[in-house]
């Protein structure tokens, strides 16, 4: 088998290749910055906890509608913006932090959806929702996907600036009358959307990864925002395009090999990464002159 | 005399408790006020009411049509991810948001003006480096070249050289006396009285209830920093109600 065969032909040769390749690679254009604005606002592990919200809203969509994409996307966009602003106002009104009261609220709510999948019956395919189908994506899921990291790059262009400040510095951002609360909740709707739209190719569980993941290795290779935007989205789009082609190869399931892929490039980062990376610590190079 | 703030009967706490007890006074426009005490006595509290980030308990404190984006405020613990990918130069370019909020580009002149702050606060040629490299004190002089372009008539400190080095700490001291200079008008927390003694013309001596307010030398007579000394750090949990001023 050439390269090509291996690397190029199942794209050309099926559909559903090339519309899971074109999904990746939006999921990587809007989902890798929403990444690394989490990560550097330490709040990486957010995006699990919003994943963990959106599951009951698309299981009540599923149970309402069937598969229907529409009320499955509605239904968790529901459910994760509802925790996501509930978390974020508890956050800014009272001293606890955004890590207890998101904890607090996803729990909430991934206990009412499993309440409510319970008590209608196990019938519902929940596997779809958890573990999503990449290489099932159909054009409506795919112009929802390409809908939301178009919306997410033109809300992260306008809002970019102030989200950066709310990051680093959101005393001084209050302290000049900057928004830093309505960036907040956008940013957060960001999140949310960004989820929604991975979990049909993902599923809900596995779309985090694609956001994280990136952006987590992207720290080891980057030292600036625009930097790691970039290298994130780039590393996420490349994992999207092993992962496929693995799943393709192998015989395995889209998602979690796009994800294990991910995976593997953040451990690789971990190990050889200049900014900070395990190689660098253990093996020094001489110190410079000053 | 105009006066930036007027403090009527100003009661500031938590849960209740009063931290700032009854102040009532006010800080002219232009002076240089040091506010002086021990720990827990009410300082940083205080200039958080000032700013309004810190809603009173009692009394009101009257701006005199001071917007929130005309106060500079450095609080003592400032809530920096100093660990943030962000250079100098954009840290303190953040200082002009008055002007290029949101969406409006840094134009040459802003970037000029960041060069010569930087300068003033001795890091010529530091524009580049990522905060992360810095020292407490070099980062300490970039949030002063940042108060420096956000160009505000009211500039609030709180504790600005501790845990600074001498160098440090003069060179930014160099800095408030310029901008008292300039007509501004500044509060200072501090700890070093010489240093008060030497350079601040007006300071609020205070533990938990005010002990002075005025003329440096007047206010700090041993007579009233021994009663400082006096002042009882406890939070009491069964507290009664304040009644003063209660007719």
């Amino acid at each position: 088998m050439d390269a090509h065969a291996a690397l190029i032909q199942p794209f050309v040769e099926f559909g559903f290749m090339r519309r899971a390749l074109v999904a990746c690679l939006a999921l990587s254009l809007g989902g890798a910055p929403v990444g690394v604005l989490l990560v550097l606002r330490r709040m990486s592990l957010v995006g699990d906890a919003l994943s963990h919200a959106i599951l009951p809203g698309a299981a009540i969509g599923f149970m309402v509608a069937g598969l229907s994409l529409a009320a499955m996307s509605l239904g968790g966009f529901i459910a994760g913006l509802v925790v996501a602003v509930l978390s974020g106002f508890v956050a800014r009104v009272t001293p606890q932090r955004e890590d207890a009261s998101f904890a607090a609220f996803y729990l909430v709510s991934l206990a009412t959806g499993v309440l409510i999948v319970s008590a209608h019956g196990s019938n519902v395919d929940l596997m779809h929702v958890l573990f999503g189908t990449t290489l099932a994506v159909d054009d409506a899921a795919l112009l929802l996907v390409v809908s939301v990291a178009t919306l997410t790059l033109f809300t992260l262009a306008i809002i970019g600036r102030g989200l950066i400040v709310e990051c680093f510095d959101p005393g001084f951002l209050r302290a000049v009358g900057g928004p830093g609360a309505v960036v907040h909740f956008v940013f957060l709707t960001l999140v949310v959307v960004n989820l929604v739209a991975g979990f049909h190719a993902l599923g809900t569980l596995m779309a985090v990864g694609l956001m994280m993941l990136p952006a987590a290795a992207a720290r080891f290779w980057a030292g600036e925002v625009a930097t790691l935007v970039a290298v994130s989205s780039a590393v996420a789009f490349a994992c999207g395009y092993a992962g496929l082609l693995l799943s393709y190869h192998a015989d395995l399931p889209s998602g979690p090999a796009i994800i294990l892929v991910a995976g593997g490039v953040y451990m690789a980062s971990l190990v050889v990464g200049p900014h900070g990376g395990l190689w660098a610590r253990f093996i020094p190079r001489r110190h410079l002159e000053a | 005399m105009t006066v930036a703030f007027a403090l009527h009967d100003l009661t500031l706490g938590y849960d209740r408790h009063p931290a700032v007890h009854h102040l009532t006074g006010s800080f002219a426009t232009g002076s240089l006020t040091a506010v002086v005490g021990p720990n827990g006595s009410g300082k940083s509290t205080l200039l958080k009411g000032l700013v309004g980030r810190l809603a009173p308990l009692d009394g009101r404190v009257e701006r005199n049509g001071l917007r929130q984006s005309d106060i500079a405020y450095l609080p003592q613990q400032a809530g920096i991810d100093r660990s943030f990918p962000i250079s100098v130069m954009d840290t303190v370019l953040l200082g002009c948001w008055r002007t290029i909020g949101l969406f409006r580009r840094v134009r040459r002149v802003q970037r000029r003006q960041a060069e010569e702050a930087l300068m003033a606060v001795g890091l010529d040629g530091f524009g580049q480096r990522p905060i992360a490299t810095l020292s407490a004190g070099q980062f300490q002089r970039v949030l002063f070249a940042r108060m420096l372009l956000q160009d505000c008539p009211v500039i609030l400190l709180d504790e600005p050289f501790t845990a600074i080095d001498a160098k440090t700490s003069a060179d930014l001291l160099r800095v408030v006396m310029g901008w008292h200079g300039e007509g501004r008008t500044i509060v200072s927390v501090l700890h070093d009285l010489d240093q008060v003694r030497e350079n601040f013309p007006d300071t609020l001596l205070i533990a938990r209830e005010p002990v002075a307010w005025g003329a440096t030398a007047e206010a700090l007579r041993p007579a009233h920093l021994l009663k400082v000394r006096q002042m009882s750090e406890q939070w009491d949990d069964r507290a009664e109600v304040c009644r003063r001023g209660v007719a």
